[in-house]
């Protein structure tokens, strides 16, 4: 038997197939567009498993079209971490439009999470934009934020106020990096927030696109004083983690296409 | 609809396009949300009934009671006593509710950051769509939260007719007395108002009407202790809400008539979800009607919600008045000390809330508490963090929401109570 997990976020959908024995056989990524649900389809015409869980935002659309069950992305991710990191008991997630951060039992059940409210800010999104703002690419904008010598305090928390205060910040005629890297600070403030609401001791999982980023990655380590550890292929681990939920609830569906 | 109620809201003064939209969206949300639930037990109808002729029978009941020299109170508060109410021949009806109306008009009174409930409040008068308020004589409001204190010195320039009762905010020697003499204060304002005195008789009349339909509550609570459920937390709350409106006699009887059915449903082991679905109280604001957000969206999660600690629920229902009193001064102790016990948030400190809340916890068997906090409503979302602590300290799974009555967050709340419910699975 192989099963499938499948994970529909805001800006990308990602498909993980495991085998019996819950390794990946395969996975697949494709950019959401307007209409996930045929961005969706078309990713699993052709790939060939016997069930499938839908996770992330679009979850309810591909179980209306599929018949599919569905897990939230706070319990995939949860499980998905845990393959990388079998002792690690927190977990962060900052995906395109939402972030969450995730306390687990040393069972790997979720004990606890906090997610960002109903707006973009701390998100991918978030970064996304701003990195348009100062003429980056969104790989650029990391590495640069990285190579600034000083940081700047961005104090809006809104994506809106935050683009204006960076207007501001560049007819100033301050540093470029120097700005990136304020931003990249805010969200590590909000995240490291949300961390410290559901406790973490030690490690932490990051998984999600924006863990991509190696600036993320070094100021959440700066700012909670532990080790931060990313899977080698982030933006999968709600994907993996639905496909092996899938494997281990064998009650669901067989998938018909 | 089933009768033509055009020319009976016309008279009242309301804007009929505008509360025909209201009625429309209405009748489609309980579509949606309520008549689309499976497995419901048969004397729902009878709330059916009521809600589809929630602005039209009985609005048409209260104007003939008023027709026949009745008076008729509305209030938005479970600190105004409707003992007091009955007693002086009035009839006692609750205004809070729960939809978004005429935002624009309402902040331009009140600040945009003001709770969905005291905005909706205003709304339904800006926008003239609430028929029971315009049919009212005396609209009381209570000095509860802040929102609510500063909001009545607003209402008081748009209606000519609010009264305004001060509620104690300590649960000393001093609050108490303060309570009894705003009762007493409002006894006398209801005497003028109705012109018939309340009596020893009529204050027990009134004191046993308002037992009856706490006690039918309190029956109807007590069988949703049963797993699996013999009703959703959809219709318990329904009930709730239709408990601040209905005839107090009628909807006694149509409770306890609920009750015989849910008894046999249980014997029988027929629940409105599977046995070990996982159980919910939800704890913290009021949700007036229309406002079944939240339950909707955990009641199509997987879970069943089996109690509300919350005003339209437990914390407004608990405790019945004492009925051995002699003298009216006797009963009108015996109200103060039932009132008095209610844990509202706006008391410091607040430990009984504390206390109700694992209680409910032990005895409805949950497994998880929502703490459901209305965006901007300091006291109940001041409240929620210890709430949250204590309940994690006896490994009860909390998560805490703060919302408000638009649906812009409903995908978010969706996943957010998803989640929960996968971790009581």
């Amino acid at each position: 038997m192989c099963f499938a997990g499948i994970d529909i976020g805001s800006r990308t959908i990602e498909l993980v197939v495991v085998d019996g024995a819950g390794q990946i056989t395969a996975s697949f990524q494709a950019d959401t567009g307007f209409d996930p649900i045929t961005e969706a389809k078309k990713l699993v015409d052709g790939v060939s498993f016997d069930r499938i869980m839908a996770t992330g935002y679009g979850r309810n659309l591909f179980e209306i079209a599929f018949d599919a069950p569905t897990v939230t992305e706070i319990k995939a991710h949860a499980r998905g971490a845990r393959v990388f990191f079998p002792d690690v008991n927190t977990v962060l997630d900052i995906g395109g439009q939402d972030s969450k951060a995730i306390a687990l039992f040393e069972n790997g059940r979720v004990k606890k999470f906090e997610m960002n409210d109903r707006c973009a800010v701390g998100t991918g999104k978030f970064l996304d934009f701003m990195a348009k703002t100062l003429g980056y690419g969104i790989e650029e904008f990391g590495r640069e934020a990285l190579l600034a010598e000083n940081d700047l305090n961005i104090s809006s928390m809104c994506t809106v106020f935050a683009e204006s205060e960076v207007t501001s910040l560049i007819a100033k005629g301050n540093n470029r990096r120097e700005i990136a890297r304020g931003l990249h600070t805010s969200v590590i403030r909000r995240a490291a927030g949300m961390i410290k609401r559901v406790s973490y001791d030690g490690k932490i999982v990051f998984t999600g696109g924006v863990a991509q980023n190696r600036c993320m990655c070094l100021l959440l380590e700066q700012k909670l004083g532990c080790e931060v550890l990313v899977p080698e292929h982030p933006q999968f681990v709600g994907a993996l983690g639905a496909a092996l939920i899938s494997a281990e609830t064998s009650d669901g569906p067989a998938f018909k296409s | 609809m089933t009768e033509d109620y055009r020319s009976m809201w016309a008279d009242l003064g309301l804007d009929l396009d505008a509360h025909d939209a209201l009625l429309g969206v209405l009748g489609k949300a309980y579509q949606d949300i309520y008549l689309s639930q499976k497995s419901r037990p048969e004397g729902m109808g009878y709330f059916d009934f009521v809600m589809s002729e929630v602005h039209g029978l009985r609005i048409k009941e209260l104007l003939d009671e008023k027709a026949a020299g009745r008076k008729i109170v509305c209030s938005y508060c479970v600190f105004v006593p409707e003992e007091i109410v009955l007693a002086a021949n009035a009839t006692l009806v609750g205004l809070c509710s729960g939809a978004d109306f005429a935002t624009e008009d309402v902040e331009k009174l009140l600040p945009r950051n003001t709770c969905a409930l005291i905005k909706s409040s205003f709304g339904f008068k800006l926008g003239k769509v609430c028929p029971y308020l315009e049919s009212a004589d005396m609209i009381v409001g209570e000095n509860t939260c802040d929102g609510k204190k500063k909001a009545y010195e607003t209402l008081g320039g748009l209606v000519d007719n609010l009264y305004v009762m001060d509620i104690p905010q300590m649960k000393s020697d001093q609050g108490r007395a303060l309570l009894k003499a705003e009762y007493e204060r409002f006894k006398t304002a209801m005497e003028a108002l109705t012109g018939a005195a309340v009596t020893a008789e009529s204050l027990k009349e009134g004191i046993r009407a308002v037992n009856a339909k706490r006690a039918a509550i309190h029956r109807l609570s007590s069988l949703r202790k049963a797993d699996p459920s013999p009703i959703s937390g959809l219709d318990a709350l329904l009930a709730n809400q239709v408990f601040f409106y209905d005839n107090p006699a009628r909807f006694t009887e149509s409770v306890n008539k609920i009750c015989d059915e849910l008894e046999k449903r249980i014997e029988a082991k027929h629940g409105v979800f599977p046995e070990n679905t996982p159980r919910i109280l939800v704890s913290g604001c009021p949700q007036a009607v229309p406002n079944w957000k939240l339950p909707m969206i955990v009641e199509t999660a997987g879970a069943v919600i089996v109690g509300e600690e919350s005003c339209v629920g437990e914390r407004g229902t608990r405790n019945l008045t004492d009925e051995s009193g002699e003298t009216v001064d006797d009963m009108l102790d015996s109200i103060v000390n039932r009132y008095f016990k209610v844990d509202c948030a706006i008391f410091t400190p607040n430990p009984d809330r504390l206390a109700h809340i694992q209680e409910m916890v032990a005895d409805y068997k949950a497994d998880g508490v929502i703490h459901y906090g209305l965006q901007f409503c300091q006291p109940y979302l001041m409240e929620a963090i210890p709430v949250e602590k204590a309940l994690e300290e006896k490994n009860i799974p909390c998560l805490r929401i703060e919302t408000d009555y638009s649906m812009e967050d409903v995908g978010q709340l969706k996943t957010r109570v998803e989640a929960f419910v996968e971790q009581l699975k």
